[in-house]
């Protein structure tokens, strides 16, 4: 019996319990738990940690049922595996020919990605294997194609690798919506996600069940044995703990001890400068010769592939690495994980903590490092999480507009639609489960002619009305464009960093000594990638610090940035835009209360502790539930400071925000400065007669936020990307490549008009809802006015505290008070004049 | 500091940078615009790109803006008004009105340029290919080597001007020095993309270059050295 719970391994045929036998394995309740539910046509979901046999899991139903077929290989897809990573879906084929070999099953598995050649594209349309392994990209592509329903009609599983990672993004709204077309094509079909331990797993279960649909079965939840309770460390430097900043310099000798003490370690990192920077001052203490490696996401694939395999070689001692190794197969034994710097979340921290040592039964071992003293609070605060198994994250998204667009526009390529139809589909998906019939209906119009108020380009719709009352794609453009545009990852503009090759034609002299300026020096090897605005600050024959060494830049060459390997004693660290994350609610809190509750001090260290003292004794510490505000002079300038810690997006918006307020009562402000942590103004007038109730009044997110929003370059750059993600704006024209910078270019000119003729089109709403959850914070913000109004503990101070001093030291890096840009202007004129006026 | 100079003086004449992207010549009661690219939305609809059909409408509210703050006796266009030959045809009657209604309002010459080489059938009004007026030149699409006294269109000039760390991108003025007194004027048009007037394009036209920035309030005259190359366009950049 197959559900029999005497004996739940019989659901497995002979093969397969003998095959877990040879190699000294049973089959783990969970994996048999998996079989069990596709066998009763269930979707499920499984949440295990990782090293707990998930990967087979997922894919036994379809071994076993494709094992037992009657008739030979029907040439029909059976399942589909989908993965995060073009990489990972490519290691996991490779790991699941083992057991299908040794099992002598007769079993087709292929992979599909961006890589993959056209011909064997083609190939695999004609003749599907059994299981194809792909992206979510690719899937879009595969079901926007004129044969998708006979492709898909026999598919009977669908397996989502890395779910916890794919569901809360833009590209998590794609797949959703892929996912809901793929129910329709094949109504037989089940759903396996795959899962790392999650705070909530309801959101996970509601994307593999159809939404609106009366009937319809919810997943089921399976969960895996839990591995043992990590041990994690924080680290208690001998050395002075810096104040502020985010590289952990001071550590940098401990964290070296402590990668020689063990085997293999992973050296996380929160940003890709980060890593580059503490990969090269590993290498400069690094005495013992010991092989260390760099991984991040601007290195060439090449160069992470290699780091890779060495890894599950064993042939490195550690790795440096952001959150490119966060997902992905087991890398070999890794005994320890080090987070150099905060760790955000418990959730994320508890992820990469799992990836030293696939063992279930051994606990994982981590050392936190923090990099100033607040973030030894932190890591303290996460260690507690750790130890208490406390998870956190944020509940998904809605799923956005711009992606509803360049899924209409697909589904319009595959096949004339219905749009009641196309509606319900849509709706059951769990992103777009509360999706309104207007907002559908304005998607609709805005692929076919831009949904404008002002109808001009009926002539022109890209998607027409047939005579059956279906919509249609007028032409094969339509396809074309939707082909060059599918997906949901807007790269910032970019150059190839590439290695001067020194096999050009030989010239005189070119060995070269400093006369000799233009040497040919030819584009050779990638070695990865930049972001343009990079080179913007870098003049030929600056040194910085990429894929691990000192580069010189040569010359920039259409996309390329032509460069030689060099020595030099302060080469700079290449920096890249985009999104910092806000630490997690939930590690805010807890570091909320341990700061105002003095008992808990004494487990810290010593200068932690002083720290704190000291700020009880000249100052005051903030109260439970309270915002603590100080304001005070410094120099020749007057300052307000609070602590939130609410996450450097939403004191960036509260400070922009309180700045027009001051301005507005005559306090003169001259510039912000946000943290992780708290924020400080500076201003010309004391700001210690301030109504402080009254000036953090939860009103504050209306018009100038508003006015602000229309000149910041954020919000520009939020909107290029759901432009492009919509289709409005190509990423490139058929034949002919557009550079990132005409994008930007002509993006901001898309936005100026609209703002001024059409600020409610769905693109400017899609790019407001972005915002508003991205780089404003606002929901943080929001959440963080309602809980300090009337609650405000205002300290006027003579002079600054200590819990101010890390904030202080931000200023550096200020941000201008407000839009500058006419100032700035004047001044590089001004300074035309001043060379004009030089007597020679 | 002293105030920025607000006049750009080409061959002795005095030529006043407007912040919106136009230059009055007030001794002549003249106003010159550039590269207006009319229907430049629409043109891309056509191709299956479905720009915001407001450009037209944006670029003649700003067209209005300056006549009506000017009051000029005549308007010079530099040429392409009309991003293509159906241009004019395609612009709604709304659009079409407000274009008749600044033509009737003023003596308007229509300079043709390579987006619209033929006159307008639509928009009649006087036409050339180029037009001396004094010591200055106005045509569109500038000469190579030296041409004192020329004010011309087409490359839609904008400017990178680094500064205070940080770094902006504007339409610009190219204004030429000294020997070569020559003028490059910034376009118009809301949909009008610009070229970094360290381009190489410019190299034929200027031995020494000032960009006249176009801030929100004034215009800002910028030397050589606060310039920056586009990305991707830094083989111009010399070093030392």
């Amino acid at each position: 019996m197959a559900d029999s719970p005497e004996n739940p391994e019989a659901i497995l045929p002979p093969k397969f319990a003998d095959w877990f036998a040879s190699r000294g394995w049973r089959a783990r309740p969970h994996q048999l738990e998996c079989v069990a539910a596709d066998q009763a046509g269930l979707s499920h979901l499984l949440i295990a940690p990782t090293g707990g046999g998930k990967t087979l899991a997922g894919f036994l139903p379809s071994l076993v049922a494709l094992d037992g077929r009657k008739a030979p290989r029907e040439g029909r897809l059976h399942t589909l595996y989908i993965s995060p990573l073009k990489a990972l879906a490519v290691d996991i084929a490779r790991n699941l020919q083992t057991p299908v070999e040794e099992m002598g099953l007769d079993i087709a598995i292929e992979t599909r990605t961006g890589d993959t050649p056209p011909a064997r594209r083609l190939r695999q349309k004609h003749q599907p294997p059994d299981i194809l392994m792909t992206t979510p990209e690719s899937l879009s592509l595969l079901l926007a194609s004129p044969d998708a329903a006979g492709y898909f009609k026999g598919l009977h599983r669908v397996i989502l690798d890395e779910l916890h990672a794919l569901i809360p993004n833009k590209r998590g709204h794609l797949l959703s919506l892929a996912l809901a077309r793929l129910r329709k094509l094949a109504p037989q079909m089940r759903m396996a996600g795959l899962s790392a331990t999650v705070p909530d797993a309801r959101p996970l279960i509601d994307y593999l069940t159809p939404q609106n649909t009366p009937g319809a079965v919810s997943a089921k939840l399976i969960r895996g044995a839990s591995g043992a309770r990590p041990q994690v460390d924080v680290l208690v430097s001998e050395e002075r703990i810096p104040w502020s900043g985010h590289s952990g310099r001071h550590a940098f000798m401990e964290v070296y001890a402590a990668i020689k003490s063990a085997g293999l370690t992973l050296v996380f990192v929160n940003t890709r400068s980060q890593a580059e920077a503490t990969f090269a001052a590993l290498w400069r203490l690094n005495e013992d010769n010991l092989p260390i490696a760099l991984h991040h996401g601007s290195l060439e694939v090449e160069r992470r592939r290699k780091v890779e395999a060495a890894m599950v070689a064993g042939r490195l001692r550690a790795v440096v690495a952001t959150s490119t190794l966060d997902l992905g197969i087991d890398w070999g034994d890794v005994d320890l994980v080090i987070q150099m710097g905060a760790p955000k979340g418990a959730s994320r921290l508890t992820q990469r903590i799992g990836r030293a040592n696939h063992r279930m039964n051994e606990p994982s071992r981590a050392l936190l490092v923090p990099a100033n003293r607040m973030e030894v609070l932190e890591c303290i605060a996460a260690k507690q999480a750790i130890d208490e198994g406390a998870l956190d994250g944020a509940p998904p998204r809605k799923g956005t507009l711009d992606v509803l667009a360049q899924h209409i526009l697909g589904m319009a390529c595959a096949a004339p639609f219905e749009p009641d139809a196309l509606y319900a589909e849509i709706c059951s998906a769990a992103p777009y489960a509360d999706l309104t019939r207007k907002d559908f209906d304005d998607a609709v119009e805005f692929v076919a002619t831009g949904g404008y108020a002002l109808k001009r380009y009926d002539r022109y719709r890209r998607i027409v009305k047939t005579p059956d009352g279906l919509y249609a794609a007028r032409d094969g453009r339509a396809a074309q464009q939707y082909k060059m545009n599918v997906g949901t990852i807007v790269e910032a503009p970019a150059l190839n960093v590439r290695l001067a090759s020194g096999k050009g034609p030989k010239r005189p002299g070119r060995e070269g000594g400093p006369n000799n300026k233009s040497a040919p020096l030819r584009a050779g090897r990638k070695l990865g990638t930049l972001e343009e605005w990079f080179f913007e600050s870098l003049t030929p024959g600056d040194a910085f610090y990429f894929a691990g060494e000192i580069l010189r830049l040569e010359r920039i060459e259409g996309g390329d940035a032509i460069v030689s390997r060099t020595v030099s004693e302060a080469p700079r660290i290449p920096t890249w835009g985009g999104n910092k994350f806000p630490w997690s609610t939930y590690l805010a809190e807890r570091v909320r209360a341990m700061l105002s509750d003095p008992e808990s001090w004494n487990a810290y260290p010593e200068q932690v502790r002083a720290w704190l003292e000291k700020q009880r004794e000249v100052a005051r510490i903030p109260k439970p539930g309270e915002l603590l505000v100080e304001t005070f002079p410094y120099q020749d300038r007057y300052f307000l400071v609070c602590y939130p810690f609410d996450g450097w997006l939403a004191h960036q918006t509260l400070a922009m925000l309180l700045t027009r307020r001051l301005e507005r009562l005559g306090k003169q402000p001259i510039g912000f400065a946000p943290t992780e942590y708290a924020l400080s103004i500076w201003s010309r007038q004391d700001m210690s007669d301030v109504d402080m109730a009254a000036l953090f009044d939860e009103d504050m997110l209306g018009d100038d936020l508003e006015s602000w929003l229309a000149e910041a370059v954020l919000m520009k750059r939020t909107f290029r990307n759901c432009a492009v993600i919509a289709g409005l704006i190509e990423r490139k024209y058929p034949g002919q490549e557009k550079t990132g910078r005409q994008i930007a270019f002509s993006a901001d000119l898309i936005y100026d008009v609209l703002r001024e003729h059409e600020p409610d089109h769905l693109l400017m709403r899609a790019a407001w809802e972005d915002a508003s959850s991205g780089f404003l914070d606002l929901k943080r913000l929001q959440a963080l006015l309602a809980r300090v109004q009337t609650r405000i503990d205002h300290a006027a101070l003579a002079q600054v505290s200590p819990l101010a001093v890390p904030v202080m030291l931000e200023i550096g890096r200020e941000n201008v008070a407000k839009d500058a840009s006419e100032a700035m202007l004047k001044t590089a004129s001004a300074d035309l004049i001043a060379v004009a006026m030089r007597t020679p | 500091m002293p105030d920025a100079p607000t006049i750009i003086t080409l061959r002795g004449e005095h030529l006043t940078p407007d912040p919106l992207g136009a230059l009055y010549w007030r001794a002549r009661e003249t106003l010159i615009v550039s590269d207006l690219h009319f229907e430049k939305g629409s043109s891309f609809a056509a191709r299956g790109v479905m720009l915001p059909p407001y450009d037209t409408r944006t670029t003649l509210m700003r067209l209005a803006a300056l006549v009506k703050k000017y009051t000029p006796a005549c308007v010079i266009s530099l040429g392409d008004a009309f991003h293509d030959r159906e241009a004019e045809a395609r612009m709604e009657s709304q659009d079409a009105d407000a274009l008749q209604a600044l033509l009737r309002q003023t003596d308007w010459l229509w300079i043709l340029g390579n987006h619209d080489p033929a006159p307008s059938a639509r928009f009649v009004a006087a036409t050339a290919h180029e037009k001396q007026i004094g010591p200055l030149t106005f045509r569109h699409e500038p000469q190579a080597g030296s041409a004192p006294g020329e004010i011309a269109g087409h490359l839609h000039p904008c400017a990178r001007v680094a500064a205070e760390g940080r770094m902006l991108r504007r339409r610009c003025f190219a204004v030429g020095g000294e020997d070569n007194q020559r003028l490059v004027m910034p376009a118009l048009g809301a949909y009008t993309g610009g070229l970094n007037v360290l381009d190489a394009a410019y190299a034929p036209l200027f031995d020494s270059v000032t960009a006249w920035v176009m801030g929100a309030e004034g215009v800002y005259p910028i030397g050589r050295e606060m310039l920056a190359p586009d990305p991707g366009n830094v083989v111009s950049v010399r070093t030392g």
